[in-house]
């Protein structure tokens, strides 16, 4: 007690604090740390589910490097991080930056830009699903037939499965992304785009010089946010593909899948394990690297 | 009045309470726990069982318990270690391996269940459950596979039967396609997916009609990658290709489309008649799976079965026991087949006039006589492996032997693994 009253008052604040903050420490590390530590554990071990675990060493990560499935997949995982995040990136910007614009009926079209978001993905993704169909049940196939132009084989072609389900996931996460943007394009001051008006600067320079460089924190969060759910894509994925799981000839199918399908069908927890370690290091990595390029120098 | 009632009611709760305690406290009754994984049908056929089982054993109470399909294995490898969860268990016939080796479930006692008895009595599939000398589990019913046929579209293109072998089928399936004036599909002849049912049909049945056998050395070794093989994959593989009947994922899935009305046949399991029953304005038949060219019949079947887990002991083990017996005895197959469309595990209960004859269990229980079984070590791996062969031959192009040839090393490569341990 008399510790206790030997500190200044800024020291008592910083105990009280820790005290506050005791619980949900607790909490976090049993919840969070120690599932963690122990996917770690299990990636050097021999499980399934059943039984004992049993110590294989490096053999778990051995196996992955040489499994053709394994880069196959980490191939995938970046096409959808490389390709999703920019498009995202782009056309949310350009919807924001028009809406914000927009007088009329502005909060109802910010809404149905939203709606999106707030639905399940697991039921968008069978609407696309349907959509996607070839001939007599697909929209997209059946509107191009009404047209006499041949069917387009989405799904199931090795070459455009990819991009489908993307387009799908893209459009999911656009509503939150509009948000995000409009929220970063309304926190600019206004006197910015007033001396603009005044000094008569071009659009196109109002853009580039002010608009842009002062989103940055917006932009930088979007990336870091936007890569992180498209190199843990799995949903869209898992419900467009359910017949053939990241298929056609795994040309859809994503790592979170491919550690699904190793775990729940396979009961190879350890192999799982390692492909989770290796999801969790490229997810590191890739943030670490966006948030350093992107910050402010 | 009032007082009067709340008398009655404390009178009521009393009784009731001393009730439950004599049921539960008495010194002769044993209360055993069953669990299985919710699939309604399966949930109510179990709930009819436990009660006619109550009613002819006083002294024994069974407590069914259900979970998710998902998190079913992983429920039931948590708590038997831990001295909790079921006395009886139930298991796809394919996880026994696992759960033997785990140590979760015990022999069925031979005195009970003697091995010559059950191998005289069930269907030989059953087989699949000896491990030594002792039974370690047993299914109340199995599921086969047959033809199901659309019989508008059928009288429409004016077949009579369905088709009694593959040429027929080829023969019919031509006369039930139907295409727009492009030139797409708008009703297949013949349903195709290698997801669904078609791996099932192909290994056990099309290889064994071209004269082959899918696996050699107890299942342990891939055996389809010689010339029976290859005909039965070109025969598959040329309903798309040459003679285009069908599509693969047409409509999504087989059964939909076929539910749709716009499949005139499709092969699926017992499984799938209560599904069908339920759509209205659909007219159906089943009949036997084609036979190869040499007039072979085969067929493909599955089942779950139960077993008594390690942590049964003492009197809780007697009454399992007796509860497995239960469960094994030709009443509750023919219950398990009225509720739940599974056909009985047991020829004395299948193979009734009335059953045999019955236009819907009928061909799927004469399926049975000739059905075979294939022991799985990873199913959704060596499911891949055929899905993945049928994928490179129609969007890449491979030639059909090489494909055949990558996808057999693939699915020996999935065995090797399992088997080493």
């Amino acid at each position: 007690m008399r510790f206790y009253n030997n500190l200044t008052i800024s020291q008592k604040q910083i105990v009280w604090a820790w005290i506050f903050l005791a619980l949900p420490v607790l909490f976090y590390v049993v919840i969070r740390f120690y599932p963690t530590a122990n996917a770690f554990v299990l990636s050097f071990q021999e499980w399934n589910l059943l039984g004992d675990r049993k110590y294989v060493g490096l053999e778990n990560y051995a196996k992955l490097f040489s499994d053709p499935v394994f880069w196959k997949v980490f191939k995938n995982t970046f096409l959808y991080l490389i390709l999703g995040t920019p498009v995202s990136l782009v056309l949310s910007f350009i919807i924001a930056y028009h809406l914000d614009k927009v007088r009329f009926m502005h909060g109802t079209i910010r809404a149905l830009y939203f709606l999106p978001f707030m639905t399940s993905a697991v039921a968008m993704a069978w609407v696309w699903r349907w959509f996607y169909q070839p001939v007599p049940i697909g929209v997209f196939n059946n509107f191009l037939a009404s047209f006499g132009i041949g069917q387009i084989e989405f799904l199931s072609s090795t070459t455009n499965a990819l991009p489908s389900v993307l387009a799908c996931a893209v459009w999911a996460g656009l509503g939150f992304q509009v948000i995000i943007f409009m929220a970063g394009l309304r926190a600019i001051p206004q006197s910015y785009y007033e001396a603009a008006r005044i000094d008569g600067v071009s659009t196109w320079t109002v853009l580039s010089e002010i608009t842009i460089p002062l989103l940055k924190p917006t932009i930088v969060f979007l990336v870091v946010f936007s890569s992180i759910g498209f190199l843990r894509i799995f949903d869209q994925v898992f419900n467009m593909t359910t017949n053939n799981p990241g298929g056609p000839l795994n040309s859809t199918k994503p790592l979170v899948l491919l550690i699904y399908d190793t775990a729940f069908n396979g009961f190879n927890m350890g192999y799982a394990a390692a492909q989770t370690v290796v999801l969790f290091t490229i997810l590191l990595v890739v943030s670490l690297i966006q948030l350093r390029l992107l910050k402010d120098s | 009045m009032k007082r009067n009632r709340l008398r009655t009611f404390m009178l009521g709760a009393a009784t009731a309470a001393m009730t439950m305690a004599a049921g539960t406290g008495g010194a002769s009754a044993v209360e055993i726990e069953y669990w299985q994984y919710f699939f309604e049908a399966r949930v109510d056929a179990m709930d009819k069982l436990i009660e006619n089982f109550e009613a002819a054993n006083p002294d024994i109470t069974v407590k069914m318990t259900h979970f998710p399909y998902d998190s079913y294995r992983t429920k039931v490898a948590a708590a038997i270690p831990a001295g909790q969860g079921p006395d009886v268990v139930q298991l796809f016939y394919g996880w026994l391996n696992d759960y033997v080796e785990a140590e979760l479930i015990q022999p069925l006692p031979a005195d009970t269940f003697p091995p010559e008895k059950i191998e005289e009595e069930f269907f030989p599939m059953v087989k699949a459950m000896r491990m030594g000398d002792s039974y370690w589990a047993l299914p109340t019913a199995v599921r086969s596979l047959a033809l199901f046929y659309n019989e508008r579209m059928f009288e429409e293109a004016g077949i009579e039967n369905p088709p009694a072998n593959l040429d027929e089928l080829v023969e019919s399936a031509k006369k039930l396609t139907k295409k727009d004036g492009a030139g797409n599909l708008t009703a297949v002849g013949l349903t195709t997916g290698m997801t669904a049912q078609d791996h099932h049909w192909i290994r056990e049945v099309l290889i064994r009609q071209f004269g082959g056998e899918p696996y050699l050395d107890d299942y342990k070794t891939v055996n389809y990658n010689n010339e029976a093989g290859l005909k039965a994959f070109g025969f598959y593989n040329d309903l798309q290709a040459k003679h285009g009947v069908t599509k693969a994922a047409f409509m999504d899935e087989p059964q939909a489309a076929f539910k749709a009305g716009r499949a005139g046949m499709h092969i699926d399991g017992s499984f799938r008649i209560g599904a069908l029953e339920s759509v209205r304005g659909l007219k159906w038949g089943v009949a036997e799976l084609p036979a190869g060219p040499d007039g072979t019949k085969s067929n493909y079947s599955s089942y779950w079965v139960n077993a008594i887990t390690s942590k049964a002991e003492g009197e809780k083990f007697d009454a399992a026991v007796k509860f497995m017996e239960y469960l094994t005895s030709d009443e509750a197959m023919q219950i398990w087949l009225e509720t739940v469309g599974e056909l009985p595990a047991k020829p004395s209960a299948a193979m009734t006039d009335e059953n045999v004859n019955h236009p819907v269990y009928g061909p799927f229980i004469k399926g049975l006589e000739y059905a075979k079984t294939t022991v799985f070590a990873n199913e959704s791996a060596q499911r891949q492996a055929m899905v993945d062969m049928m994928q490179r031959i129609e969007l890449q192009g491979q030639a059909l032997e090489e494909s055949v040839s990558q996808a057999a090393e693939e699915e020996q490569k999935v065995l090797d693994e399992y088997y080493k341990k």
